[in-house]
Formats: C-alpha cells, sequence, structure tokens
C-alpha cells in the first residue's frame, strides 16, 4: 500500500499541518510519499524530505499550479493516483477545496475532517458540528481523506526522503488566480497554536477587541481568534473565527473573552486542554465547558490579566 | 444567465442533537428540520443577483424526502421561480448528490450553480467541488463576495490567512460562506405566492443515477463530555490557578 499526502505550505515554509496529516497517514499503513506541489515548493520540499517516515517527495511546480487552484491540483493528482491507495490531506481550506474534486474524478466518496484512523477503511469523523462522533468504513477501492490536524501529534523530524520531480499539468485552466489579501501578522497560527485568546460580541466594537484582546495575546504569545458573532460584527477579519464552519483549534490554553459559547463555537475549541472563561454572565454556556471561569465585566479583568502576567 | 440552487433539509441550526441509545445514528424523529443555512445564503446570493439583472431564472432543487418540498417552499417563498424534488428516503452521499445535481445540470443548462460550501449535518464540505469535478466546471468555494464580469465570474473567497479572487470561465461552481450575505425573511404576500410555483417531483431512478451508499455507518456515539471546572473569585486567584497548572 502506499498514501499520497498533499502537503500543506504557505509562504515557502512547510505547515506544522502537515507533520499531523503524516502521522494520519502512517497510521493508514504502507508508504507514504508527501507531494509538494504549487510557488516555492523548491524551498519546502527539503523540509518535506526531514518528515519522520516519509519514503520520497515529489516537487511539483510551474505557472498552473503557482496558487493551487483546485482545478490544477485534481489535474496534477488525479494520474498520480494509479500508483496509490489514498491521499490524506489537512482539512484547511486548500485541502477541503481540492480533496472533493479528485475524489468525484475517481468516482470515491470522500471522508471528510477525520480524527481518527481505525484500520485502512474505517474512520472516525465529527458530524453535527461535533455533538456526534461517527465511525464508518469504506467500500471504496481508494480513499481520500482529509485530516483534522487537532487530533493527531505532529510527526517528527528525522527524515530523509529522496525529492523527485513531477511535472506540473499544462494549462489554462478555467479558474485564474487574480489577487489575494493576506493578514499579516508575526503570531503564531492559529490551527497550530498552543495558546489562544479569542473575542466575543461583548467587545462591542473592532477597537475594543484590538485595544483588549490583541495585548494579552501578544504577552502570551497566543494566536488572537473570535467567535462567529465577533466576526460578522466586523470587530475581527473572517481568518479568525473559530467554530463549526471556522477554524478549529485545539490549544494548551484557550481564553474566551465575552462568547457565550453557542455550540457551533465550542465545536471548534473544546478539545483544548485548559479553558479560561471570562464573561459577565454567569449563565454562559461557555462556562460549563471551561476549567476556570471568572464571571466579571471584561473591560476591567482583561487589562488586568495582561498587567498580571 | 439562469442559476440553479440545491438546497438541503436539515436539523434546525439551534436543535441540540442527540445521538440513538443503539448508536445507529441521530435521532431524527419529532426534531424541528429546516434549510440549511449556508444554503439560504446561496438562495439569498441567487435572488439578490435577478433583482440586480444578472439572473434570469432560478431554479431550486433537493434531493430528499417528501418534506424537503417545504424546503423548496421556503426557497420559493424567498424569490426562487420554480423547484424539483428528487425525492428519497435514503441517505444519500455527497457523491450521489453531486451525480443527481450533474443530471439536473444536463436537463437545465444553468450559467452557474450556487450551493451552500457545507451542510451543518454531516459538515462534509464535498457537494460543490464533486459537481465540479463531475462536469468539468471551474470552481470558486467559500465565497465570500461575487462580481459578473463579462463572461467570467470573479469570486473573492475566505482561505486560511485572508481572502483570494479567482477568475471563473462561466459556466461555473460556487460555494458560499457565511458572509456573502444575510438571508431575507420572505414576506406573507411571497409566502402566498411561493404555493402557486411549480415544483417537480423526480426520482433517482428516473435519473438512472445509483446512489447507493459507499460509507457504512459502524457507530455513532456522544463526543466525550467535558467536566465544567471551577468558578474563580478574581483575576489574582485565575492567574495563580494558571500558574499552579502550568498555562502561562
Amino acid at each position: 500500500m502506499a498514501v499520497l499526502v498533499i502537503a500543506e505550505h504557505h509562504h515557502g515554509a512547510l505547515s506544522d499541518a502537515t507533520h499531523k496529516v503524516v502521522t494520519a497517514a502512517a497510521k493508514f499503513g504502507g508508504d507514504v510519499d508527501i507531494l509538494v506541489a504549487g510557488e516555492h515548493a523548491g524551498d519546502v520540499a527539503p523540509a518535506a524530505a526531514k518528515v519522520s517516515g516519509v519514503r520520497k517527495v515529489l516537487k511539483a511546480e510551474g505557472e498552473s499550479l503557482r496558487k493551487q487552484t483546485a482545478e490544477s491540483m485534481e489535474a496534477l493528482v488525479v494520474p498520480m493516483m494509479a500508483n496509490y491507495d489514498a491521499v490524506f490531506i489537512a482539512a484547511s481550506t486548500t485541502g477541503k477545496n481540492i480533496a472533493p474534486r479528485i475524489a468525484a474524478k475517481l468516482d470515491v466518496m470522500q471522508l471528510s475532517e477525520i480524527v481518527d484512523v481505525v484500520d485502512s477503511s474505517t474512520f472516525t469523523r465529527p458530524i453535527y458540528a461535533g455533538n456526534a462522533i461517527m465511525t464508518v468504513k469504506s467500500s471504496d477501492a481508494k480513499k481520500i481523506i482529509t485530516v483534522r490536524g487537532t487530533a493527531f501529534e505532529a510527526a517528527g523530524n528525522d527524515g530523509s526522503a529522496s525529492v523527485e520531480d513531477v511535472a506540473a499539468p499544462e494549462g489554462p485552466f478555467k479558474s485564474e488566480f487574480v489577487s489575494e489579501e493576506m493578514v499579516k501578522s508575526d503570531r503564531p497560527e492559529l490551527t497550530g497554536a498552543k495558546r489562544v485568546v479569542s473575542g466575543g460580541r461583548a467587545l462591542g466594537s473592532a477597537d475594543e477587541f484590538n485595544r483588549l484582546i490583541v495585548p494579552l495575546a501578544d504577552k502570551l504569545g497566543a494566536a488572537v481568534g473570535a467567535s462567529r458573532a465577533a466576526v460578522d460584527a466586523g470587530y475581527a477579519p473572517n481568518d479568525y473565527q473559530v467554530g463549526q464552519t471556522g477554524k478549529i483549534v485545539a490549544p494548551e490554553l484557550y481564553i474566551a473573552i465575552g462568547i457565550s459559547g453557542a455550540i457551533q463555537h465550542l465545536a471548534g475549541m473544546k478539545d483544548s486542554k485548559i479553558i479560561v472563561a471570562i464573561n459577565k454572565d454567569e449563565e454562559a454556556p461557555i462556562f460549563q465547558v471551561s476549567d476556570y471561569g471568572l464571571v466579571a465585566d471584561l473591560f476591567n479583568a482583561v487589562p488586568e490579566l495582561t498587567e498580571a502576567l | 444567465m439562469k442559476v440553479l440552487v440545491p438546497v438541503k433539509r436539515v436539523i434546525d441550526y439551534n436543535v441540540k442533537v442527540r445521538v440513538k441509545p443503539d448508536k445507529s445514528g441521530v435521532d431524527l424523529a419529532n426534531v424541528k428540520m429546516s434549510m440549511n443555512p449556508f444554503d439560504e445564503i446561496s438562495v439569498e446570493e441567487a435572488v439578490r443577483m435577478k433583482e440586480a439583472g444578472t439572473v434570469t431564472e432560478i431554479v431550486v432543487v433537493s434531493v430528499g424526502p417528501q418534506q424537503a418540498q417545504e424546503t423548496l417552499r421556503t426557497a420559493l417563498a424567498m424569490g426562487a421561480d420554480r423547484g424539483i424534488l428528487i425525492k428519497t428516503d435514503a441517505n444519500v452521499e455527497p457523491l450521489g448528490v453531486a451525480k443527481l445535481l450533474a443530471k439536473v445540470v444536463a436537463d437545465e443548462s444553468p450559467d452557474l450553480v450556487i450551493l451552500g460550501k457545507q451542510a451543518i449535518d454531516d459538515d462534509s464540505n464535498q457537494t460543490g467541488q464533486m459537481l465540479a469535478a463531475l462536469l468539468d466546471w471551474p470552481q470558486g468555494t467559500f465565497a465570500f463576495k461575487l462580481e459578473k464580469d463579462g463572461d467570467k465570474l470573479k469570486v473573492t473567497r475566505e482561505v486560511d490567512g485572508g481572502l483570494q479572487t479567482v477568475s471563473l470561465t462561466l459556466p461555473a461552481i460556487v460555494t458560499v460562506d457565511l458572509r456573502l450575505n444575510e438571508p431575507r425573511y420572505a414576506s406573507l404576500p411571497n409566502i402566498m405566492k411561493a404555493k402557486k410555483k411549480e415544483i417537480v417531483e423526480k426520482t433517482p431512478e428516473e435519473y438512472g443515477v445509483d446512489i447507493s451508499p459507499r460509507l457504512t455507518v459502524v457507530t455513532v456515539t456522544e463526543p466525550p463530555v467535558r467536566q465544567a471546572g471551577e468558578k474563580v473569585e478574581d483575576v489574582a486567584t485565575l492567574v495563580s490557578k494558571l500558574k499552579t497548572a502550568g498555562a502561562v
């Protein structure tokens, strides 16, 4: 058996999510190869070759693959699947965009956001915003799988795989990259962060969000998250959203500030190791999952906390 | 431009789901059902495009039991023109739904299909991308903004780290994210009008699509329950607890 792991990488750096996907792929069994595609693939490939347990790294660079559009990735990966039994990819926006396209081309029913590999055809995944956990057996010959990174440990870095070039598919494709606006931040990436400070609607404005949440996060070296209500109200950028339809996080420490704790939000953070909630409403559902709850006015408590740390 | 909007009937957003004691699935008996919230956003976007004059006809389609007709009526009341119900009591997986939708696309020849990025029941996030692959159409997933640009459609997408804009050659597939719009509530006159709009009933067999599942459910269980911890008096206590726990 052989598994193709499609690497997640940003700005020339291999994402930690890839290491976690490799762990899931190793549990599936067989040889594990990593495909590094897109711009900066040449910079990323040596890091991918060091991931523990990897047989070889396949590097594909070319104009058509630059932004890893689903159309170009389908054209690259589908022909490669003659040699593989499974595709494993992170359940990131890139993975979610690409994987079902490959699955449909291969007439395979994909398994989304798995949290465990039971055996080579049986997998566990959350449904209903994590309010139920489903174990399913796939009857498809090949498996196409997206992996929830927070459920797997990262693979180590003691590998020494070979790197091979793979030709990029010929364009043009019916989808073209136009532009991107990325949020620039020196903070850790939200889904992989060890600590996360999240703000909710109770902050009342983007100014207050930045005045209170950001300094606390900086003090802790934490990533910044937000509830859907805070994002919808424009207090924080879209990709800060933690929850069922946003980012899934499981840091060592999660601090929820002014977040009531809707089930859709809890779905995104309840696997955090230590949860702290600060809310003035003592009945807020967030206190049902928090290890330490502080019933207080956040406008007083947060600056005090930032000061005390 | 003609638009096709698939809609799914799911457990209402506000219902707390319960796992059946025999671990065979989730209890759907006597539970409030509604249109998948992401699909409401799809319908709203199509209706806004029609109001703006870029869209001439909106066809809505649902794969599901007889009651999915209510979901189609909701979409018709929001402003869609007619509906197709592909009636089945079977649990159809995203791949099966995508194959059925590909047949509907062949019959209806829309220029654009707008879908929700995921359904809030099985959280798969697959159907739109699969349909795009089956049709060999381009896809713009997790849409934050749509802009018609001649014979192309510019889609700004919510991606990890920010926003990305792609230009799709029509016909195309779009899946929508939360911030695209805020769906309207249907007005009473429109709800009345929707009752007269046409809904055609079909079956998966009529389309010649094999919808037999590829996945067999082994068990469905409750997630591990997280115990509530303690309330702390003040910030100083909180800090000392966190220090003791080694969290800061």
